[in-house]
């Protein structure tokens, strides 16, 4: 077997303990949290009568070990079991609420992960002039602000000044593919920005620490364009780091938008999740955690991969 | 200037203005009284017109949500609750009952036994008839013994219940004159075979049916067409009816500026005037019964001596309260639950003053021993609560009170510190009637007896006052026992928070209603699009 398919297999493999470890973890953190489902539920309508009857109904009087297990069980045969609160297939809702986010994630990365580079090599080009420092002041600006501000800053202006795109996000299945686009055009604008200067400045300091070497020398004496320098020399060396630092921001946009979410009334699985651990929910807690964990763990296999892909003495070790 | 008139024509046509108001505002922006005419709307209050599409934004949705109304306990699903299903009655804004489910009702003498008609002719949106046996069957199911339903304290003094032709009977224990409005409580939405078998099927008896449910996104409802009610252009205007969860408040605002919804609930009282000046927006209050409170354990010390509750509440600057933490979208309260906004309160009982040299007084007098009092609050106790907290402080602290603020996290709170910690903040929604709100919270058997208000004085005036038919002699007993609150309880009520809404003005027909927010969640019902 190809060593490259090895490592990928055990790589699998270890994932799998990693999201067992896990799920056992957010088990147990959402055990030490204060109250429990029924609590949460009935909040101050709580009296010992209906609590006890509540937890009854939802099995929480049982041992929390019983309960894990049987989680674990039921996921193993690929059921994710019922919501406590409204008693909906958490599958089904997943389903639904994944789909939106990866629809979200997906734009924004289109657009940002090409964008970042893009510019990420005007700014070698043009290192320490000025398009450099627009380009690094702009994205850096927007990523020190916080992503609710950027959120309603562009909300004023293109919702509610100019009319042009919809304060919310209000996506519906059966929607024509534009009027999609359409609906999330200010929450795809936001995460492009919030993502951008990270993946722009790694893509900068990556290439610029490659044309310190010997070889850029030599082609810049071949007399090629700076630009030819960077794309056909520079940047296929230096990507191990960018693909590391693209995969963590895809990560980040399809786990970590809850805000943006919130701000755009997106039903994706951020606020589910936070929903759901308000609501002490623990199997839709469980079942989100883990799809966020394998999300993670999976890009940075990918991310592995790709860097020994992009380089030869890994590709071919002796 | 235009602009200006359009604003003011615009509340005129939403009710929010006179005519004779609108017209004197028009001279004082120089136009002439005849193109000010011109410019009023055809009708002030027009005949309603049927069709289109109504849009809530509304906060107050979890993805955890569902149409069980056993469960329901927040703003969007007892929204749309509304809209599908309906209870025996429905409370007005005038604090009298309308039928729903029940034609008529009657009760005894001494209003232990009720008898419900059941309205002939009212179909579930299943096609089936509503029977007696329907309602009975619901009024179980929230009163039964493993019942989770949130209005298990309401219906658990029914001792028992028959079906008798086409009216529905309960007996209860003890007396109880209230009972018909107890029966408005919006979890005691009346479903066919009582909800047993499919409990979250959304299918009642209201003007619309529910198409399309995403918890904690959105729901969308349909008008039926054979409501018993009547037409659209009688009742229920709307074509159809969608509410979109929006829980950010800026997400609300900027969606109802942007006209992409036409009503939301819970404006912010600090952006309230604001908004209310965009020329397509009315800003709408509500005086309600929802109170916040600074609750004390009547028996734990140093709590349990009366002359340092009544120094903390002299200490207490209601007014600077309703100022500052509901920017004048309130009321003062006066330690006790009640309101002018309930049925049969005494409006002579005395309003408890802001006055530092009585608190000083009184504070001397408990003898308390200097030790820090612990105030504990949070961000999820009511808004503002833990700035409403620093004002307590601070005034306390004039008075020589040494209270000190201990900040909880929201998470956990109703279950950590509310009703277990002995001074704390917390609200009320207050409810329809005297005898409930004091039956939920000020008997000393009650659950959420949150103040450990335990005086077998009080309790019988509450029994008496229930089962007492003479109104005047209610009034009466009322009037004493929020008296001994004011002088004795537990509780300090800085101010009664008023319901804050914003709608369009498409938006027509809106009518406050002291029972809650957006006309009591009947905006879908009542209101057209201009």
């Amino acid at each position: 077997m190809h060593p490259i398919l090895i490592l990928v297999l055990q790589r699998l493999g270890l994932g799998l303990l990693l999201l067992l470890a896990a799920s056992a973890l957010i088990f147990g953190l959402t055990e030490i949290l204060p109250g429990d489902a029924a609590q949460a539920i009935l909040g101050q309508a709580a009296t010992e009568e209906n609590l006890a009857n509540l937890r009854a109904e939802m099995g929480l009087d049982r041992p929390a070990i019983t309960r894990y297990f049987e989680w674990l069980g039921g996921i193993l045969t690929g059921d994710m079991g019922t919501a406590l609160t409204n008693k909906l297939p958490i599958g089904d809702q997943i389903a639904r609420r994944m789909s939106s986010t990866l629809f979200l994630a997906f734009w924004a990365a289109i657009i940002s992960v090409p964008l970042a580079i893009l510019l990420g090599l005007i700014a070698v080009r043009y290192q320490n002039r000025w398009p450099d420092k627009l380009i690094s002041g702009i994205t850096l600006a927007s990523i020190s602000l916080p992503e609710f501000m950027i959120a309603y800053i562009l909300v004023f202006f293109f919702a509610v000044k100019l009319f042009w795109a919809p304060s919310f996000a209000s996506v519906s299945p059966g929607m024509p593919l534009l009027d999609q686009l359409h609906a999330i055009s200010l929450p795809v604008a936001v995460l492009t920005m919030v993502v951008l200067a990270h993946m722009m400045r790694m893509t900068r300091a990556a290439i610029l620490n490659v044309m310190q070497s010997a070889y850029i020398e030599t082609a810049e004496l071949k007399g090629l364009t700076t630009f030819k320098v960077i794309y056909r020399h520079a940047f296929p060396n230096a990507i191990a780091p960018i693909v590391n630092v693209v995969m963590i921001n895809l990560a980040y946009l399809v786990v970590g938008v809850v805000v943006v979410e919130v701000v755009f009334a997106y039903p994706g699985m951020g606020q589910y999740l936070v929903d759901a651990v308000v609501k002490r929910d623990v199997p839709v807690v469980l079942a989100c955690g883990v799809i966020f964990a394998a999300v993670y763990i999976l890009l940075n296999i990918v991310a592995d991969v790709v860097s020994i892909l992009a380089n030869p003495r890994l590709r071919h070790p002796k | 200037m235009s602009r200006e008139l359009e604003h003011l024509s615009a509340k005129v046509a939403a009710g929010k203005m006179t005519r004779r108001e609108f017209m004197s505002r028009a001279a004082a922006l120089g136009v002439a009284a005849a193109v000010a005419t011109a410019l009023l709307p055809a009708e002030a209050k027009a005949a309603p017109v049927a069709g289109g599409t109504f849009k809530m934004g509304i906060q107050g949705g979890e993805s955890t949500n569902s149409q069980d109304p056993a469960s329901w306990a927040s703003d969007v699903p007892l929204a749309g609750g509304f809209l599908w299903g309906e209870p025996l009655v429905e409370l007005n804004s005038d604090g009298t009952l309308k039928g729903l489910v029940a034609d008529s009702w009657e009760g005894s003498d001494d209003a232990t036994v009720w008898r419900f008609k059941i309205r002939s002719g009212v179909n579930f949106s299943n096609g089936t008839a509503v029977t007696a046996e329907d309602v009975m069957k619901t009024m179980e199911r929230h009163s039964n013994e493993d019942s989770k339903s949130g209005a298990l304290g309401i219906v658990q003094g029914i001792e028992s219940m028959r079906v008798d032709g086409d009216v529905f009977e309960v007996t209860l224990g003890v007396g109880n004159a209230d009972l018909p409005y107890l029966m408005a409580d919006y979890h005691l939405i009346i479903q066919p075979g009582g909800g047993f078998d499919a409990p979250a099927a959304a299918i009642g008896t209201g003007p619309y049916t529910l198409e399309s449910d995403e918890p904690g996104v959105r729901m969308v409802f349909a008008r039926r067409p054979d409501y018993w009610e009547g037409d659209q252009s009688v009742v229920a205007h709307y074509d159809q009816v969608e509410i979109i969860v929006l829980n950010d408040a800026t997400a609300r605002t900027a969606a109802l500026q942007s006209g992409q919804v036409d009503a939301i609930n819970r404006v912010e009282p600090k952006i309230a005037k604001l908004l209310d000046r965009a020329p397509t927006i009315n800003v709408l209050s509500t005086q309600g019964r929802g109170h916040y409170v600074f609750i004390m354990h009547t028996d734990t010390a140093p709590f349990d001596e009366n002359e340092l509750r009544l120094a903390l509440k002299h200490a207490l600057n209601r007014q600077e309260m309703v100022d500052k933490i509901l920017q004048g979208y309130g009321s003062i309260g006066n330690d006790m639950p009640i309101n002018a906004a309930y049925p049969l309160f005494d409006d002579t009982i005395p309003q408890r003053e802001f006055d530092l040299e009585k608190a000083a007084e009184h504070y001397k007098k408990s003898g308390h021993d200097g030790s820090p009092i612990i105030l504990r609050t949070a961000d999820g106790a009511f808004p503002g609560a833990v700035d409403a907290a620093a004002l307590f402080q601070q005034s306390a602290q004039a008075a020589g009170i040494p209270l000190e603020i201990k900040r909880e996290p929201n998470d956990g709170y109703w279950s950590e510190v509310w009703n277990v910690q002995p001074f704390c903040c917390s609200y009320w929604g207050g409810r329809p009637v005297q005898d409930q709100m004091y039956t939920t919270a000020y008997l000393s058997s009650a659950d959420w007896n949150d103040t450990r208000w335990k005086r077998p004085e009080f309790d019988a005036m509450l029994l008496e006052a229930r089962a007492e038919i003479d109104e005047a002699k209610r009034k009466e007993i009322y009037s004493n026992m929020g008296r001994m609150l004011n002088e004795e309880g537990g509780l300090m009520v800085p101010m009664f928070n008023d319901f804050v809404d914003a709608v369009s003005t498409k938006i027509q027909g809106w009518e406050p209603n002291p029972n809650g927010p957006q006309m009591y969640w009947k905006t879908g019902k009542y209101t057209w699009k201009a």
